[in-house]
């Protein structure tokens, strides 16, 4: 039988990787940003825990350097398309392989050890959930009720308007980056220090992808990435339940489902944004676009 | 009077262009103040200093005796500068509140916030709901939002850029009856345009710039709109010639025409409109009432129900680009630079946009480079394109070539029928003088030309008969001749379009 | 101070100098990043770029680049015409798979017959299933507007999955002593893609390299579908106004470039990969990405970029044999590549100009 609340329990911990990069990438194009970089920094993010963890055996160093890791990956990304003014689908394509290898590099003496226990928090869920769950008000609070929210999304709703404002568009934009990086590093470490236990190559398999997508059907805003992430949670809970109940299906059919989800969750709101109601949508104005200060 | 603000022998140079060159001026409180001159005369870039967004090079400023020199928009605001763009103001996600709030350096709180601007909304006469999303207002509204978030800081001097472009007659007599409120209330406003009339009616001083340089200052009530054109062009402007046109029969029939609103934009609703050979039929309007969307219903980007477009008896409702080009209906949309023709390539390749098919640049498929080559050489050559040749980049153009080039390929293609969107917007008067002859010249040949366009004098000039579109209908086309501004004005306000008619001439 | 002035066009010198910089630039910081982890940086350069072509092991290296670059090359011109038309692409990796799986299920059909037309079916299966893969984001994208760049490659995910379900489960080999993994394919001659000249490394899938880099040289470059792809990419509206549907042209390169990459897939499988393994895709469809990018989306860059990547995977494997280099190596080299090389194009698409 399954257990509703062991269920749901398992979800919180499945979705919170998901929770976290998508929070940040959410930050990152509500200010105009498109970094499809989030499995590089993820990942990052991941063998930078993982190993501060296992060395120092604090799970909380382990996640401080896992969001200075995906920062400092994020800041590449920032350079080049802030400064550079390069394309941000390749830039972000770039990260994302670059992080992939560089942590295949530098991660092979870490393979095979175990990482030290995570941090326990109120109701049996470790610290890291928790900070997953308050991230999503202090997210969308930032974004909707603070000054700095408000200039964040005039950045990234209209960028000439914003600088001719007076906002510094660029640095708006360079420290949404920064956050981004921070929360997939997070994310990542989540993936290797409490859930895999373990560190092994390209483990965030397509998670920053995934919570790409959970940024579009959450339309922008933090309690939609909570849901779009507990529903993968969901479907990964449930696939991995039916696989260990024995379903008929062949394992690696069943561990498709998380990636079947999201593209269907990705066509349901795509459909919606299409069909539905006239208003253009939430996407932000200026998503993807490179900025350049004329004259 | 007492000078609100004053620059001195302000310069700025930039690679190439000198943009501003010793300019002095001064605003005097209470003092609504012309800043007259033509695209790229320098006024943006005087303006920029001021707000804060351009450093000059050399001169200074002074704001209420104080030295002005603000590094950045933000710094200016404080000391007291605000400014209406007429561009790339407004967050189109953003609510009203939210806009206003960006544009003020301390805003009070939310409730607070909308309280106040209700109460300014009142006491100016200017209506407005702090929570609506700006996407959903109106041109009017829109500017109604940046004038609020203006007066809010309590400005010693308002900046207005070209305010009016967007703006009905009914709606700049509004505008105006607010700008004169606050003038008197001490306010020192700098008002940009190239709109002669509105200036003759509405400033009381005028300076003229031409090629960066003050030309003078001036009293705009002590002379006339060729005056003051004169001085801002250099030279008496070149009259058209609109001799040897007879419309003949119908080519172009257009007949309950509707289309489904885009992404924010207009639905074009029962448009019927026919057009004889040889006649120019001018279509008025404030941008954004459905001159993109009647450009792209007419070009084949937009295809319609079967019999709505019929030329010379043959239906092309349900055809594209392609197919309407081969049966002789081309078109130049507005935007030079990646609609009518991209940027990057360079001129030989952006004949192949339209002109493949009627050029025989294309053939099965194949591109004859060397047959593109030579027409993009005919088009510099018949429309005096000035540039270093056919291999330049149409990004490298200045705007007034660019669209001879565009216009060009197009009269060039021997259309039956040419529509185009704003043909000389941007462009300086040499070149929308030539471009306005190209097309008279188009129709005394026995094309049927439709130019739409937001410059009521150019429609005057141009067109047998004027109607105008408002929210994506089409006002019954009347005669241009003996046409009154206040009809126009009506015709263009919408609400009474329809009445226009009966109105007596 | 500096500041940048946009350029109106591209020019030559700029477009061709800035791989070259960026291929320096790697070197260099790749050197660095070498002593850093206490390898001799010169040597770790010289193994990866120099010995494979010229090293003393050259012999058994040098036709090991054609058998790399091929598979690259196949699939990059592919993914340049998308990616000149603003179509994102980046799935290429599960259209590969899903290309090598329904050849080889054509191959393992027949088994044992001996036939000529074995191969060519097997060619047509392993371009439908490529092409097939890449129609699903295209049709998600024209249908329902869904991100291409996500569904893409969301699909690789779901492409590996499939081929390890193959491996363990319909296309294992009944004669494998139950070890996951089909037939091998090099052992059925009416299947086999084999090397055709001795020890150049010459197989049918660089012969459909060449002929794909061909063909899109002459699309784009000679055809009108060309100059629309290139427009739709540099400027929409204008492609609009010139008669371009943007639907028709999503389904033209993400099934293109998908039947490009399902023949780089069928060819593998048939040829030096052999069979269909749990982990079959090896990454060419992701290196690709980079090798179109740094040839400029041209196809004589292509060929350069394929055979520059290929050089660094065998580089890599000749590091990792000799200096005990990390197998990573390479991954890591390739993102600096594209790293420098979306940095240094800076200076094609702007000028640099001193501040006054």
């Amino acid at each position: 039988m399954i257990d509703p609340i062991v269920v749901f329990v398992l979800l919180l911990g499945a979705a919170t990787p998901i929770l976290f990069a998508a929070l940040g990438e959410l930050v990152a194009e509500r200010a105009g940003v498109l970094n499809l970089g989030v499995e590089g920094m993820m990942i990052g993010g991941a063998l930078a825990g993982f190993a501060v963890a296992n060395v120092t055996g604090s799970t909380a160093l382990g996640f401080v350097a896992a969001a200075v890791a995906g920062m400092a990956l994020s800041l590449i990304f920032a350079a080049l398309t802030q400064y550079l003014m390069s394309n941000q689908v390749a830039t972000g394509l770039a990260l994302a392989l670059f992080g992939l290898g560089l942590t295949a590099m530098f991660g092979k003496p870490y393979e095979g050890l175990k990482a030290p226990s995570m941090m326990a928090g109120p109701l049996g869920l470790n610290l890291m959930i928790w900070l997953g769950l308050i991230m999503v008000p202090v997210t969308w609070w930032f974004l909707m009720r603070s000054r700095a929210g408000l200039i964040l999304r005039a950045v990234g709703e209209n960028h000439d308007a914003a600088h001719g404002l007076g906002y510094p568009v660029r640095r708006v934009r360079i420290g949404a980056i920064a956050f981004g990086g921070a929360m997939a590093g997070l994310g990542g470490a989540y993936i290797s220090i409490a859930t895999v236990l373990q560190w092994t190559e390209g483990m965030t398999a397509g998670a920053g992808w995934i919570a790409l997508a959970i940024v579009v059907f959450a339309q922008w805003n933090p309690w939609g990435a909570l849901a779009g992430a507990w529903l993968f949670g969901g479907v990964t809970v449930l696939q991995l339940r039916l696989q260990a109940a024995g379903v008929a299906l062949p394992v690696q059919l069943l561990s498709m489902a998380p990636y079947l989800a999201t593209i269907i969750v990705l066509v349901a709101i795509s459909a919606r944004q299409k069909f539905g109601r006239s208003g253009g949508g939430a996407t932000p104005g200026s998503l993807g676009q490179p900025f350049h200060a004329l004259r | 009077m007492t000078d609100i603000f004053r620059a001195e022998g302000l310069g700025k140079t930039y690679p190439g262009v000198r943009a501003n060159d010793d300019i002095s001026l001064s605003v005097g409180a209470g003092e609504i103040h012309a800043l007259l001159g033509e695209n790229g005369a320098g006024k943006s870039t005087l303006v920029k200093m001021i707000y804060g967004l351009v450093r000059p090079d050399e001169g200074h400023m002074q704001l209420s005796g104080q030295p002005h020199a603000p590094h950045d928009p933000r710094a200016a605001r404080a000391s007291g500068v605000a400014m209406v763009f007429q561009h790339f103001s407004l967050f189109d996600a953003l609510t009203v509140a939210e806009n206003i709030a960006l544009g003020m350096e301390n805003p009070p709180p939310r409730a607070e916030l909308s309280r106040r601007i209700a109460e300014l909304s009142q006491s100016y006469g200017l209506p407005l709901n702090p929570a609506r999303r700006v996407v959903t207002l109106s041109a009017g509204e829109r500017q109604r939002v940046e004038i609020l978030r203006c007066l809010l800081q309590n400005p010693r001097l308002l900046i207005m850029d070209e305010p009016t472009s967007v703006l009905t007659p009914q709606e700049a007599e509004i505008l105006f009856a607010t700008l004169r409120q606050l003038a008197e209330a001490g306010t020192a406003i700098l008002y940009i345009s190239h709109k002669l009339e509105e200036i003759r009616t509405h400033c009381d001083r005028a300076t003229i710039l031409r090629h960066g340089k003050v030309v003078g200052t001036v009293d705009p009530r002590a002379h006339s709109a060729r005056e003051l054109a004169a001085m801002m062009v250099g030279a008496e402007m070149k009259l058209v010639d609109r001799s040897g046109r007879s419309p003949g029969e119908v080519v172009l029939d257009v007949r309950a025409l509707s289309t489904h609103a885009a992404h924010e934009g207009v639905a074009l609703k029962n448009i019927a409109l026919t057009l004889r050979k040889g006649e120019i039929l001018g279509i008025g309007g404030v941008a954004g009432n459905g001159q993109d969307e009647l450009l792209a219903a007419l070009s084949g980007e937009i295809a319609s129900a079967p019999g709505t477009v019929t030329l010379s008896g043959a239906d092309l409702s349900t055809l594209g680009p392609d197919p309407r080009r081969a049966a002789g209906l081309l078109s130049a949309p507005e935007d030079r630079l990646g609609h009518a023709a991209v940027p990057q390539f360079s001129l030989t390749e952006n004949t192949l946009l339209t002109a493949g098919g009627r050029q025989d640049i294309v053939k099965g498929g194949l591109v004859d480079n060397t047959a593109a080559r030579r027409f993009a050489e005919a088009v510099i050559k018949a429309f005096d394109v000035r540039t270093p040749g056919p291999g330049t980049a149409a990004g490298a153009l200045s705007g007034g070539n660019l669209q001879k080039f565009v216009i060009g390929r197009e009269v060039l293609g021997n259309p039956r029928v040419l529509v185009v969107n704003q043909p000389t917007w941007g462009v300086d008067a040499g070149a929308a003088a030539s471009i306005r002859q190209a097309l008279l010249d188009l129709a005394a040949k026995g094309a049927g030309v439709i130019v739409i366009s937001q410059d009521l004098d150019e429609l005057l000039e141009l067109s047998d008969r004027f109607c105008a579109l408002n929210n994506g209908r089409l006002s019954d086309p009347r005669p241009t001749e003996g046409l009154t501004l206040d009809e126009i004005g009506l015709m263009l306000g919408g609400a009474h379009g329809m009445e226009v008619g009966h109105v007596p001439a | 101070m500096f500041r940048l002035e946009p350029r109106a066009s591209a020019p030559l010198l700029w477009q061709v100098a800035t791989p070259v910089l960026a291929v320096i630039a790697t070197m260099i910081t790749g050197g660095l990043l070498f002593a850093a982890l206490g390898f001799d940086p010169v040597a770790s350069i010289r193994t990866i770029f120099w010995d494979p072509l010229f090293g003393p092991a050259a012999g058994y290296s040098r036709p090991q680049l054609l058998v790399k670059a091929g598979p690259l090359i196949l699939i990059a011109s592919g993914l340049a015409l998308g990616f000149r038309a603003g179509i994102w692409n980046i799935g290429a990796e599960g259209q590969y798979i899903i290309g090598a799986i329904c050849g080889a299920a054509v191959a393992l059909a027949a088994y044992p017959t001996e036939a000529f037309w074995i191969f060519p079916a097997m060619i047509v299966a392993g371009a439908a299933g490529g092409w097939a893969w890449g129609m699903i984001p295209a049709l998600l994208r024209n249908w329902f507007g869904a991100s291409e760049i996500l569904v893409s490659l969301m699909l690789v995910y779901v492409a590996q999955k499939i081929a390890a379900w193959m491996a363990f489960g319909p296309m294992k080999n009944p004669e494998g002593f139950n070890f996951p993994g089909s037939r091998n394919l090099q052992q059925y001659p009416s299947a086999a893609n084999p090397e055709l000249i001795a020890n150049t490394g010459l197989h049918w899938g660089v012969i459909a390299a060449g002929i794909a880099l061909a063909a899109t040289w002459f699309l784009m470059s000679r055809h009108i579908l060309g100059f629309r792809i290139r427009t739709a990419g540099a400027a929409p509206r204008a492609a609009r106004f010139a008669g371009v549907r943007p639907e028709r042209l999503v389904a033209l390169c993400l099934g293109l470039s998908g039947a490009l990459a399902g023949l780089a897939g069928l060819f593998e499988v048939a040829g030096p990969a052999g069979q269909i393994t749990e982990s079959f895709g090896s990454g060419y469809g992701f290196t690709a990405i980079i090798v179109a990018f740094l040839g400029r989306l041209h196809p004589l860059g292509i060929l350069l970029a394929g055979l520059l990547m290929a050089l660094t995977y065998i580089g890599g494997e000749l590091a990792q044999m000799m200096l005990n280099l990390p197998a990573s190596t390479v991954q890591v080299f390739q993102g600096m590549l594209l790293f420098f090389l979306l940095g240094f194009d800076l200076l094609t698409r702007y000028r640099i100009r001193r501040r006054s």
